[in-house]
């Protein structure tokens, strides 16, 4: 009954989203693109919105509680440092740079940029073959966030696998039946419903516990260890390293980096991140909390499931639990849905186009995108079901694997003496030692590398400056070539 | 210029901002205050602090001086103004 219930919310608020970014996209095509255009003040509520809604993610609403479940809610310090802080300063020297000068040579996509500046097609392809890489572990994790959360939801009636089909499914509806354009401003209704929605569930379940005194008193009892600052998974090196590479790393994804070239108002890149702190804050607080002082309630969280779908089912009616499950389910879905569609203008601009077919026609071009988002979308699937990490982990190693493009691309912008063959050593090596890392652990055959070494420090911040003192390094050592241009790059005089 | 030189104060500010967004002077305290770990009241203030300076950030149009632009003629290129010095932001 109570199960049927469930079910019945999570799927028909799925199929809700469908139908409301279908609506969106037939009727509003023209509209979303006059946000940008046109009017400044909203331009900078939609941009701001649209990339608050690439963290309504699997990361955030699942894997963010069961690590201060696990761990303390010292994971509170550390998103909010990399999201509401280094990554707004991040957006300024990176996001602005990148604005002025796609504004003034109509560039699309990071690769396009690099490309044209380094006269490099071999650079383009790269650094978008590196973005499509690291961006199936990010598709894969919302899959396992899917499925655990209906894990959760149901009590294991559900099986894992169940849900992460099920998100896989709705993920490929949308794309192919929505067509190939992000429909920015669902993302933004969907954004300030689970906002609200994460609070209204915060209220309710302290409530119920007896206040936010209580709560905090109950987490202490269980965990002393959770009261004070640090201590246990929460090593200075893990709290720098983990901040650091997830907020370079989120510059460099698909959809944020784009976000960068789309915006039509410098004004509007501008203004935008003044609020950021206290939105991401918002977000974060009760989220995980919740999820912190849930070692105080007596709920019992089985093994593989996400702690919030448990705790709101204890405290919650059934059907307001479903509804926080489905709601996230449905952003996770449509911000993920964004990912693939900018990683397949990643796959058709900067790939297929310039490597493969320079010939193809638009229609060839757009049905070539949206067979690739659907074969993306399903080999995520299948390995999600091996499950090779918690959430936080495959988060995390996407997040990296994003990072270690960073400061290559910094020098690039900031530096005019970068030459091509710094851009690409710069690139190629921390990105080939980066993966054996990662696949290290994968393949049973070799043995397994190192993922952090002297207490907690991630070995992407070495390559991260790896990466820094190669592109510096190779690029003082050789000419510039004839075909890159400098002054690509300049954003002043003519 | 010294328009410009006041501007780097930016960059010290936001490395200041960013770094001790994390409680680091409370580590290892467990004092409770008004329901929650002191230290989350600190980064809770924190973050409204950043959210005031960058405000104030943007609106002082270092940003636009940084990258060799006048902040009246917003996107527009200032005459004789190479790309300046980069403000706001890492410079490798």
């Amino acid at each position: 009954m109570t199960l049927g219930l469930s079910l019945g919310v999570v799927v028909g608020y799925l199929l809700f989203a469908l139908a409301v970014g279908l609506v969106a996209y037939r009727v509003s095509e023209a509209t979303a693109e006059d946000y940008y255009l046109a009017n400044r003040s909203i331009g900078t509520v939609v941009l701001l919105f649209t990339t608050f809604a690439t963290l309504l993610s699997a990361f955030t609403f699942f894997g963010g509680p069961n690590l201060a479940f696990a761990a303390g809610p010292e994971w509170l310090i550390v998103m909010g440092t990399l999201d509401g802080v280094l990554f707004a300063v991040l957006w300024y020297a990176i996001g602005y740079k990148q604005w002025l000068i796609g504004d003034r040579h109509g560039y699309v996509t990071l690769g396009e940029m690099l490309g044209d500046r380094f006269g490099s097609v071999g650079l383009r392809a790269l650094v978008a073959g590196v973005s499509l890489l690291w961006l199936f572990p990010y598709v894969m994790l919302q899959q396992m966030g899917a499925g655990e959360a209906l894990v959760g939801l149901t009590g294991g009636i559900v099986p894992y696998w169940g849900g992460a089909a099920l998100v896989t499914a709705f993920m490929i509806l949308y794309v192919v039946l929505a067509g190939m354009r992000g429909v920015a401003w669902t993302d933004t209704v969907q954004g300030l419903f689970m906002l609200s929605v994460v609070w209204v569930a915060a209220v309710w379940v302290v409530s119920a516990v007896g206040g936010v005194g209580a709560a905090t008193g109950a987490m202490l009892d269980a965990r002393p260890d959770f009261g004070s600052f640090g201590g246990g998974l929460y090593s200075p090196g893990f709290i720098v390293s983990t901040a650091i590479t997830i907020a370079f790393g989120v510059t460099m994804f698909p959809q944020i980096n784009q976000r960068f070239f789309v915006a039509k108002s410098g004004e509007t890149l501008k203004r935008s991140f003044a609020l950021w702190p206290v939105l991401v804050l918002l977000l974060f607080l009760p989220a995980f909390m919740l999820g912190a002082w849930a070692v105080g309630m007596p709920v019992e969280v089985p093994e593989g499931a996400n702690v919030l779908p448990v705790v709101l089912n204890e405290y919650t009616p059934a059907w307001f639990a479903a509804l926080v499950i489905a709601g996230a389910m449905a952003a996770m879905m449509s911000s993920s849905d964004s990912m693939l569609l900018s990683g397949s203008s990643y796959f058709t601009r900067d790939v297929y186009r310039p490597v493969i077919n320079a010939d193809a026609s638009e229609r060839r071009e757009a049905w070539i995108a949206r067979i690739g988002v659907a074969a993306f979308a399903l080999a995520a699937f299948v390995a999600s079901l091996f499950r090779p990490g918690t959430l936080i982990e495959v988060g995390d190693t996407a997040f990296s694997g994003f990072a270690l493009l960073a400061l290559p691309v910094i020098c690039a912008l900031y530096w005019d003496r970068t030459t091509r063959s710094g851009m690409i050593a710069g690139v190629l090596v921390p990105q080939v030692a980066y993966l054996a890392v990662v696949l290290s652990a994968v393949v049973g055959a070799v043995p397994t590398l190192p993922r952090t070494v002297a207490g907690g420090w991630d070995v992407a911040l070495g390559l991260m400056v790896l990466s820094a003192l190669l592109t510096v390094g190779v690029s003082l050592v050789t000419a510039p070539t004839a075909e890159g241009d400098a002054s690509r790059f300049a954003v002043a005089g003519d | 210029m010294s328009r410009s030189r006041r501007d780097l104060v930016w960059i010290p500010t936001f490395a200041v901002l960013v770094a001790f967004a994390v409680p680091w002077p409370l580590w290892g305290v467990d004092r409770v205050v008004a329901g929650l770990p002191v230290w989350i009241w600190w980064h809770v203030a924190w973050l409204g602090l950043c959210a005031a300076l960058f405000s104030l950030f943007v609106r002082s149009g270092a940003w636009e001086r940084g990258m060799g632009l006048r902040p009246e003629t917003g996107a527009e290129g200032g005459p004789g103004s190479e790309s300046g010095p980069a403000l706001g932001g890492d410079r490798p």
